[in-house]
C-alpha cells in the first residue's frame, strides 16, 4: 500500500517523458522519409500545420482542463500573434538577415502581443462564468477577425502609421511600404517556420504547461477550478491565478500564429483560420484528446486534422463522416448506456474473466 | 490581547436577520464550541467570521487588528482558516497537493521559477512536502498523500479538510461539524487529534458540533445560538445546564 | 428621414433576431444547452422554402407551412438522436454533439444543394410603404416582420403562463428534478421545446431571406450566433429578454453598419453585448444566481 502511490507519481513523469520521447520519433520518421523521398507532398505541408494546431489545442487545454474554464476564442489570439509576428518579420526582413534571430524575436513578439492581449481580456472577461464567459470569448475572437480585416498599417522613415479607411489615407511618403493591407492581409512573410523549429516549439508548449502544473501556481490554478470557495479560504488570489492562466494559454496560442504566419505567403484573417470556427475546432481537439490530458490533445489535433485529408477519396462525404464521427464518439463516451456496456465488455475485463477462469480450473 | 474579539456582528438576508448582535471573546489557545439547534446561524456567522458575507452591524478584531469587511482571501491571510460543512476539498488533486494549496502563501516562488524550474523552485517544493507529510502524518494520512482527495473515505475527507487549514498556519481555526457523519471511535480519534494539534501548532479552536460528548469533551467554552441570537454563554457545566439552553434543544 | 428608416430596418432584423433566439433561449432555460445547430435549422428552412417555390412553383404560403413541419420534425430528430443520450453528461459533451449536428446539418446542405449561393425570392409579397411624401420607404418584408414577431411573443408567453405543458416548461426550467416529483414528463417537455424552438426557425429563415435574400449552407451559422448573443443579451432563459436583446441587437448592427464601419458592424455588436455583460453578467432581465456556501 504504501508503495502504490509513490509509483502513481513517478509513473506520470514517466508518462510525460514518453510523451516527449515520442514526438521526438515521429519527427525523426518524418525527416528519413523526406529525406528518401517517401513521404507524399500532401503529407509534408501538413507537417507544421500539425505543430501548429497541437500548440493550439494543448494550449487551450491550460485554458479548459486546467483552469476550468470554457473559451470559445482561441483562435484571436492564434491571430494576433500571427500578425504582430509577420508584421516585425516583413519590417526587418532586410535589416536583421540572420533567420534564426529574426525568427526568434517573431516568436516572442508573437507570444508577446497575444499575452498582453489575453492578460487584458482575461482581467475583462474572467469574472462571468460557464456559458457566458464562453460567448464573450467567442466575441472576442470575432472583434479581433473584424478589425484585422480594417487594419492598414504602413512604415516609412517618419515611423509606422495606422488608418481603419483605407491604404491611401495612411499618407506614406515616397518609398513607404504597406505592411498590413486591410482585407489583403501581409504579403510576403518570410517563410521562417520549418518542421525542426515547429517540433521544438510544440515540445516547449508541452514542458511550459507541465512545469506550470507541477508548481505552485498551477496547483492553485486547479484548486480554483476544484473548488473556487474552498481555493479563496486558503487565501488564493482567484483573480490574479485565472489571469494568469488565461494569459500563459493566450501566449502560447500566439506562438502557433507565429507558425501559422511564417509558414505561409499571404496572411489573412477569415472566418476559416481565425474566425470562431477555428476556436471551435480546437476546442473539439481538447474534449475529445481529453480534458486536462495534454497528450490525448496533441494526439486528437493529429488524428482529426489528418482524418479529413484522408478521407478525400470520399470527397463530399467527408465532412458528413467527420462530423457523424464526432457525435458518435460523445455519445460513446458519455452516455449512461453506452458507459455501462464499456464496462462490460472492457478488455481489461475479458483478461480478468480469463485470468479467473484459469484460477478455478487450476 | 484576546485572539478574537467580536461585537454585536450581524447580517440580514431580505427580512429575516440571520444573525443578530454576535459577541465573543476568544482568548489566544482557547478551544471554544458554537452550539444550536439547526438553523441557529451558526454556519452563518462563520460565513461572517471568514469574509464570505460581509456583516451590515458590529465589529471583528483578530489578535488586536480590524479585520471587519474584509475578503475571504484577505482574512484567510490575516489568520483565519476554515473547514466546511459540506466537504469541499479539491477533488481531483492528491492528499499532497490539497495540503499544499494550504502551504501556498508560507511560501513564495515566481511562475517564471517554477516553469524554469529553477534552484528557488526545488528548495520550495522540498519544503513544502516536508511540511506537508509533516501535518499529513498528525491525522494519520502520510500513507495516503499521493491518492486522489475524492477517493479518500469520508472521514479521511473530514481530516484532510483540518489538515489543509492548518497548513495555511491560521492563529484561528474554524472548524464547521468536525465530527459529522463520524462513528463513536472515529470522533473519539478526532477529540484526540484536536486536543494535539491545539498544542502542536498552538492555534486557537472554534467548533461548530452536534455531537455534545465531542463538544462537553474537549470544549473549554461554549457559546449558544438560537433564532441567530445569543442564548447563553460561558464554562461548558454552566451553559449545558441553562434551562434555557435545554428547552432550545428539547422543546417545551 | 434615414436614422428613422434604419431603426426601422434595425427593428426588422432585430424582429428576426427576436424569433431565432426564442429558440435558444427556451432550450437553454430547459435542457441547460448551448444548441450551437440552431443556425442551421434556419439554413435548412431556407433550403427547404426555396426548392418548394423555385424548383417545384409552389405557392410561397405553402412552401413556408411546409417548411415549419420539416423543421419542427428535424428539431425532434436532431433532439432524439444526439442530444437526449447525454441528458446527464457534462455540458462541455453536450456542446460538441452540437457543434458536431451543425458540421451535419452544414455539409448535408452542401451535399444535396451545392456550393454556390441562391438567390432566395421573397415569400412576402406586400406593397412598399411610402410616408412622408416619399421620403421614408418601408419595406413590405418590414411590415410583416415586425407584428408577426409581436403575435409570436405574444403567442408563446400566454403559452407558458397559461397551457399545462407551457407550466411544465417553467417547472422543468426552475428546478428539473422537483419537476419529475411532480409528475412532469421531462423527456416531452424537453422535445415539445425543441419542436416549438425549431418551427420558429422555420419562420425566420422565411422572413429573413425575405429581406437577405444570399443562401448558401453557411448562411444559417452568423444568424444563429448573433441571435444566441441576442439571447444572452436580454438575459438567457427568460422570453421578453430574448425580444429585447433581439431588437436592439438589430438596431445596433444596422445604425452600426450605416454610420460606423460595414465592415465593423459585427465587431460592434459583440463589443455591445461585452459592455452589457461587464454591467450586468447576466443580461438585462437576467436572474441572479448566488453561490450557497
Amino acid at each position: 500500500m504504501k508503495m502504490k502511490p509513490a509509483k502513481q507519481v513517478s509513473n506520470s513523469t514517466r508518462s510525460n517523458l514518453i510523451t516527449i520521447g515520442a514526438i521526438i520519433i515521429v519527427y525523426i520518421i518524418c525527416q528519413i522519409m523526406i529525406a528518401n523521398g517517401s513521404i507524399s507532398n500532401l503529407m509534408k505541408g501538413l507537417l507544421i500545420p500539425l505543430c501548429y494546431y497541437s500548440i493550439m489545442a494543448v494550449s487551450l487545454n491550460l485554458t479548459v482542463g486546467i483552469l476550468g474554464e470554457l473559451s470559445l476564442g482561441h483562435a484571436g489570439f492564434m491571430c494576433i500573434g500571427a500578425f504582430a509576428s509577420a508584421f516585425f518579420s516583413k519590417v526587418t526582413v532586410d535589416t536583421i538577415p540572420n533567420v534564426f534571430i529574426r525568427f526568434t524575436l517573431a516568436i516572442l513578439i508573437g507570444a508577446l502581443a497575444a499575452a498582453l492581449l489575453g492578460s487584458l481580456i482575461g482581467t475583462v472577461v474572467l469574472r462571468l462564468r460557464g456559458d457566458y464567459l464562453a460567448i464573450v470569448t467567442l466575441a472576442f475572437n470575432e472583434i479581433i477577425k473584424n478589425v484585422m480585416n480594417v487594419l492598414y498599417i504602413g512604415v516609412d522613415s517618419e515611423g509606422v502609421h495606422f488608418s481603419i479607411k483605407d491604404a491611401a489615407s495612411l499618407n506614406l511618403e515616397e518609398g513607404g511600404q504597406t505592411i498590413v493591407n486591410g482585407p489583403r492581409g501581409i504579403t510576403g512573410t518570410p517563410k521562417d517556420a520549418t518542421f525542426g523549429i515547429a517540433i521544438l516549439l510544440l515540445i516547449l508548449t508541452f514542458i511550459i504547461i507541465i512545469n506550470l502544473v507541477n508548481s505552485r501556481s498551477g496547483r492553485a490554478i486547479m484548486a480554483i477550478r476544484d473548488n473556487r470557495i474552498a481555493a479563496e479560504s486558503m487565501g488564493i488570489d482567484i483573480t490574479k491565478f485565472k489571469i494568469l492562466a488565461f494569459t500563459i494559454s493566450a501566449s502560447l496560442a500566439g506562438v502557433a500564429g507565429v507558425l501559422y504566419s511564417h509558414n505561409i505567403s499571404t496572411l489573412i484573417a477569415t472566418q476559416k483560420n481565425f474566425g470562431y470556427n477555428m476556436s471551435i475546432m480546437i476546442l473539439v481537439f481538447v474534449v475529445l484528446g481529453g480534458i486536462g490530458n495534454l497528450r490525448g490533445s496533441i494526439i486528437a489535433a493529429v488524428v482529426l486534422t489528418l482524418l479529413p485529408e484522408y478521407l478525400r477519396f470520399m470527397q463530399d462525404y467527408r465532412m458528413i463522416i467527420y462530423a457523424i464521427v464526432l457525435i458518435v464518439m460523445m455519445i460513446f463516451n458519455w452516455n449512461p448506456k453506452c458507459i455501462a456496456w464499456r464496462k462490460n465488455h472492457s478488455i481489461k475485463g475479458y483478461l480478468a474473466m480469463l485470468f479467473n477462469k484459469q484460477k478455478k480450473e487450476a | 490581547m484576546a485572539m478574537l474579539s467580536v461585537k454585536n456582528l450581524g447580517i440580514s438576508f431580505g427580512g429575516l436577520r440571520a444573525v443578530d448582535s454576535f459577541s465573543i471573546t476568544i482568548e489566544k489557545g482557547e478551544l471554544y464550541g458554537l452550539i444550536g439547534p439547526n438553523g441557529a446561524g451558526k454556519t452563518t456567522t462563520f460565513n461572517l467570521l471568514t469574509g464570505v458575507y460581509k456583516p451590515d452591524t458590529g465589529k471583528m478584531f483578530l489578535d488586536g487588528v480590524d479585520i471587519t469587511g474584509k475578503n475571504t482571501i484577505e482574512i484567510n491571510k490575516a489568520g483565519i482558516a476554515r473547514t466546511f460543512q459540506n466537504i469541499r476539498l479539491f477533488k481531483n488533486m492528491s492528499v499532497l497537493d490539497n495540503v499544499k494549496i494550504g502551504l501556498h502563501n508560507n511560501y513564495s516562488y515566481s511562475t517564471a521559477a517554477g516553469i524554469l524550474r529553477l534552484p528557488s523552485f526545488f528548495k520550495s517544493e522540498r519544503q513544502m512536502n516536508e511540511r506537508a507529510h509533516d501535518i499529513l502524518s498528525v491525522f494519520n494520512l502520510d500513507q495516503d498523500a499521493n491518492l486522489l482527495s475524492a477517493n479518500l473515505p469520508y472521514g479521511k475527507q473530514r481530516k484532510l479538510e483540518i489538515a489543509r487549514a492548518l497548513a495555511t498556519n491560521p492563529k484561528l481555526l474554524l472548524l464547521d461539524e468536525p465530527a459529522a457523519g463520524m462513528n463513536p471511535s472515529e470522533t473519539e480519534e478526532l477529540m484526540e487529534t484536536i486536543t494535539l494539534i491545539r498544542k502542536k501548532y498552538d492555534v486557537t479552536i472554534l467548533l461548530i458540533e452536534h455531537d455534545m460528548k465531542l463538544v462537553s469533551g474537549i470544549c473549554e467554552k461554549i457559546y449558544v445560538l438560537n433564532f441567530g441570537t445569543e442564548l447563553a454563554n460561558g464554562l461548558p457545566q454552566d451553559v449545558l445546564n441553562n434551562p434555557e439552553v435545554i428547552k432550545a434543544y428539547l422543546g417545551e | 428621414m434615414s436614422f428613422i428608416s434604419y431603426v426601422i430596418r434595425g427593428i426588422s432584423l432585430g424582429s428576426v433576431y427576436s424569433i431565432i433566439a426564442l429558440g435558444y433561449t427556451m432550450v437553454y432555460g430547459i435542457a441547460k444547452m448551448l444548441n450551437f445547430a440552431h443556425g442551421d435549422v434556419i439554413m435548412i428552412g431556407g433550403f427547404i422554402i426555396f426548392t418548394i417555390m423555385s424548383t417545384m412553383g409552389l405557392n410561397p404560403l405553402i412552401a413556408v407551412i411546409v417548411a415549419i413541419i420539416l423543421c419542427t420534425l428535424l428539431g425532434i430528430t436532431i433532439e432524439r438522436i444526439a442530444y437526449k443520450p447525454l441528458r446527464k453528461a457534462p455540458s462541455l459533451a453536450v456542446l460538441i454533439t452540437a457543434i458536431g449536428v451543425s458540421y451535419f446539418l452544414q455539409n448535408f446542405a452542401l451535399l444535396i444543394f451545392g456550393a454556390d449561393t441562391k438567390s432566395f425570392t421573397s415569400v412576402i409579397n406586400v406593397p412598399d410603404l411610402k410616408l412622408a411624401g416619399g421620403n421614408l420607404t418601408i419595406a413590405g418584408e418590414t411590415l410583416v416582420t415586425i407584428p408577426l414577431c409581436i403575435i409570436i411573443m405574444i403567442a408563446l408567453t400566454t403559452f407558458v403562463k397559461k397551457s399545462k405543458t407551457g407550466r411544465g416548461m417553467v417547472a422543468v426550467s426552475e428546478d428539473r428534478d422537483a419537476a419529475i416529483l411532480m409528475g412532469v414528463n421531462v423527456n416531452r417537455t424537453i422535445a415539445i421545446t425543441f419542436a416549438i424552438g425549431s418551427a420558429l426557425a422555420a419562420v425566420a429563415s422565411a422572413l429573413m431571406f425575405s429581406s437577405y435574400p444570399s443562401l448558401s449552407s453557411a448562411s444559417g451559422a452568423m444568424p444563429g450566433i448573433k441571435a444566441f448573443v441576442a439571447a444572452v443579451f436580454g438575459g438567457i432563459g427568460s422570453i421578453p429578454g430574448a425580444m429585447i436583446g433581439g431588437i436592439l441587437l438589430g438596431i445596433i448592427e444596422i445604425l452600426g453598419r450605416a454610420y460606423i464601419s460595414s465592415q465593423l458592424a459585427d465587431a460592434i455588436v459583440f463589443f455591445v453585448l461585452i459592455l452589457v455583460l461587464l454591467i450586468k453578467p447576466t443580461g438585462i432581465l437576467g436572474k441572479q444566481i448566488q453561490e450557497k456556501v
